[in-house]
């Protein structure tokens, strides 16, 4: 038990050294543009984890979680932006979008209460693109959302009176901004993790996995199917909220061409390629969708020019496609992901041997 | 003398064309083991939905334990005393056994989302209790050497028994179960039969669908036949199975 304990102190103290240099390292290694990515794999890895209390936690297949990160960058945009002269202070601003994302996720709850499957999936899908629309529409009459054009110059974090947009100094190097916005996310991030390691470890993670494995039996052994379905989506839509005010911050400019139906899918992508239920493998699932397409991004056209010495096909056209390939491959060599649950791993396992369910 | 603890009136359920329960009444008494038979499709595990709140009738009324629960949703029905297990096993599959013990103690605690986030002092302690409880219940029915194993690695007469064990977790004043003993060995059979009588004999009522008659026949206190929705009979053993229209719809067929 001591032994064990000491064990994991150990991992925790190492994963927070790593974590705690790692802008430095890649910030000195490749520049300042990949500590930019970083902050968004971090972004991705809150969105990640908030979509898998919802699919990988409940099972709820939800295709529009992209919406509630909408809610909650244009909650930030238009409360800390020229666009109607407010500037609030971020622990104001963020807390309200979370607030926001949670009830909206509410309000996509109840009407598919009944909805299962493919169907659930659907309406997700349309919800998602109704709050896309709506928000590309609020132009007029009244201009809530500034429309296609999106909103401009949003206020950066500001701790203390101190910037996080601005650069710093220190021991007389200058650090771009992504430094302390990857600080801020991380902190942030880690507060995401804890939440959904503990939710699942509880009795509302059991109710969850029962809802997800029988929802009949769950309804029979007590369980308030209604709300504990409304809780996973409020919850995950919650996580979703914050990390679109942070992207909004961070970005200083957002418009409803950020959150297509294209980002929905890739952060289910992320949940099914890394494990979909188990937090390690999300996490995992997130950074590697996030920092592949860069990598092929960075390494395609240089490697073409040279073996080839010319550009055959375009970078972006083949990152897509090995990017695409990728995945394929992925599921097909491991359909439970690459880090998945115990629980998922035997169900895979079973399914191969031919072993029937229930 | 004998005090009421479920009574129904009237009940009607239809599936479209089809009345799967014509106008059925009937009362169970605090501390008997109730027993339900009839021939295939008689409708008594469509009675039991009813009861569970599974499906909804459509006339009728319900009480149980002095409370309303005509068309009460299921996890009301749980909440006020009543718990049940399935013909066809309906285990959380990917769940240990343990587990899924643990969910049926769902209704019996409070944690919420923010216990649960903050992790408070009060939500440990309740998380302890379940997990307690749980071993005790997996004790009682005699499964807790399976406690970490998968429940759908678990066999026949295990599921079963986890079933039990599931549905007692939720502390009913009722436990109905439908067919408990389907597909269970002579000797299975005899040790369900007294796992019964201990749940019985430590206050909890029950409601037992079963086709094996003789186990019926000394096991409850008191019979119900059900014959294509309609309630043909009702009574002690001895009157039920001498009954000319039981022997007509159900025990002659069975002893054939
Ligand atoms: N959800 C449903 N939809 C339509 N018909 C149903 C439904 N559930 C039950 N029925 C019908 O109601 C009738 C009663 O079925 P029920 O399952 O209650 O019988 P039973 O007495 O439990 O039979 P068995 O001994 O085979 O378990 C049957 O004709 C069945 O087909
Ligand atoms: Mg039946």
């Amino acid at each position: 038990m001591a032994m064990a304990n000491n064990k994991k102190v150990g991992v925790i103290l190492a994963s927070a050294v790593v974590l705690a240099v790692m802008p430095f390292l890649v910030g000195g290694a490749l520049g300042n543009s990949w500590v930019r990515i970083l902050d968004f794999s971090l972004l991705y890895v809150m969105l990640a984890l908030g979509l898998n209390m919802v699919v990988g936690f409940a099972g709820l297949l939800d295709l529009g979680f992209i919406a509630f990160y909408a809610v909650g960058a244009y909650t930030y945009g238009l409360l800390c932006s020229p666009h109607f002269g407010l500037h609030l202070p971020f622990y104001i601003a963020i807390p309200i979008g979370a607030a926001l994302a949670a009830f909206f996720g509410i309000l996509l709850g109840t009407p598919v209460l009944r909805l299962k499957g493919d169907y659930l999936a659907i309406v997700t899908l349309g919800f998602g693109e109704i709050i896309r629309i709506f928000i590309n529409n609020l132009n007029a009459p009244v201009n809530i959302t500034n429309g296609p054009q999106g909103i401009n110059l949003i206020d950066p974090i500001e701790v203390g009176g101190f910037s996080l947009g601005k650069t710093f100094e220190l021991f007389g190097l200058s650090f771009s901004n992504v430094y302390l916005y990857y600080y801020m996310f991380l902190a942030l991030t880690v507060g995401v993790v804890i939440m959904a390691w503990r939710l699942q470890h509880s009795r509302i993670g059991r109710a969850w996995v029962a809802l997800r494995e029988d929802d009949i039996a769950a309804a029979a052994m007590g369980i308030n199917i209604r709300n504990i379905k409304l809780l996973a989506f409020a919850l995950g839509a919650l996580s979703g909220g914050v990390a679109g005010g942070l992207f909004s911050a961070f970005q200083g400019f957002i418009s409803p061409e950020s959150f297509s139906l294209i980002e929905s899918i890739m952060i289910l992508a992320m949940i099914v390629l890394g494990g979909m239920g188990n937090i390690p493998g999300v996490i995992l699932g997130a950074v590697m969708l996030t920092v592949a397409p860069e990598i092929l991004r960075a390494t395609i056209g240089p490697l073409q020019m040279a073996v080839f010495g010319k550009t055959l096909i375009d970078p972006e056209n083949a990152r897509m496609l090995l990017f695409g390939l990728a995945m394929v491959v992925m599921m097909l060599v491991r359909p439970e992901g690459a880090w998945p649950s115990k629980r998922r791993r035997m169900e895979f396992q079973d399914a191969k041997k031919g072993v029937t369910h229930g | 003398m004998a005090e009421t603890l479920l009574k129904i009136e009237g009940i009607v359920k239809r599936f479209g064309g089809l009345v799967a329960l014509n106008n059925v009444g009937l009362t169970i008494n605090k501390g008997e083991i109730y027993g339900l038979i009839g021939p295939n499709g008689a409708g008594k595990t469509t009675l039991f939905n009813v009861l569970t709140g599974l499906y909804m009738p459509n006339e009728g009324s319900f009480t149980f334990a002095g409370k309303d629960l005509f068309r009460a949703k299921p996890h009301v029905v749980v909440g006020t005393g009543i718990a049940r297990t399935f013909q066809n096993i309906r285990l959380f599959a990917e769940m240990t056994a343990l587990e899924n013990v643990m969910v049926g103690r769902h209704i019996r605690s409070k944690a919420g989302a923010l216990g649960a986030v903050l992790r408070t002092k009060r939500t440990r302690e309740e998380e302890q209790a379940i997990e307690a409880k749980a071993w005790e219940l997996l004790e009682y029915v005699g499964i807790s050497s399976v406690a970490d194993e998968r429940a759908r690695n678990l066999s026949y007469g295990h599921q079963r028994r986890l079933e039990i064990a599931r549905a007692l977790a939720t502390e009913p004043t009722l436990l109905a179960l439908d067919e408990p003993a389907a597909g269970m060995n002579p000797r299975e059979t005899a040790d369900l039969k007294d796992l019964m009588a201990k749940i019985r004999n430590d206050g909890v009522t029950i409601l037992l669908i079963e086709h094996d008659v003789k186990l019926m026949m000394g096991l409850c206190d008191r019979i119900a036949v059900l014959d294509y929705g309609k309630k043909i009979a009702e009574g002690v053993p001895e009157v039920v199975r001498n009954d000319p229209k039981v022997i007509e719809a159900y025990l002659g067929v069975a002893h054939e």
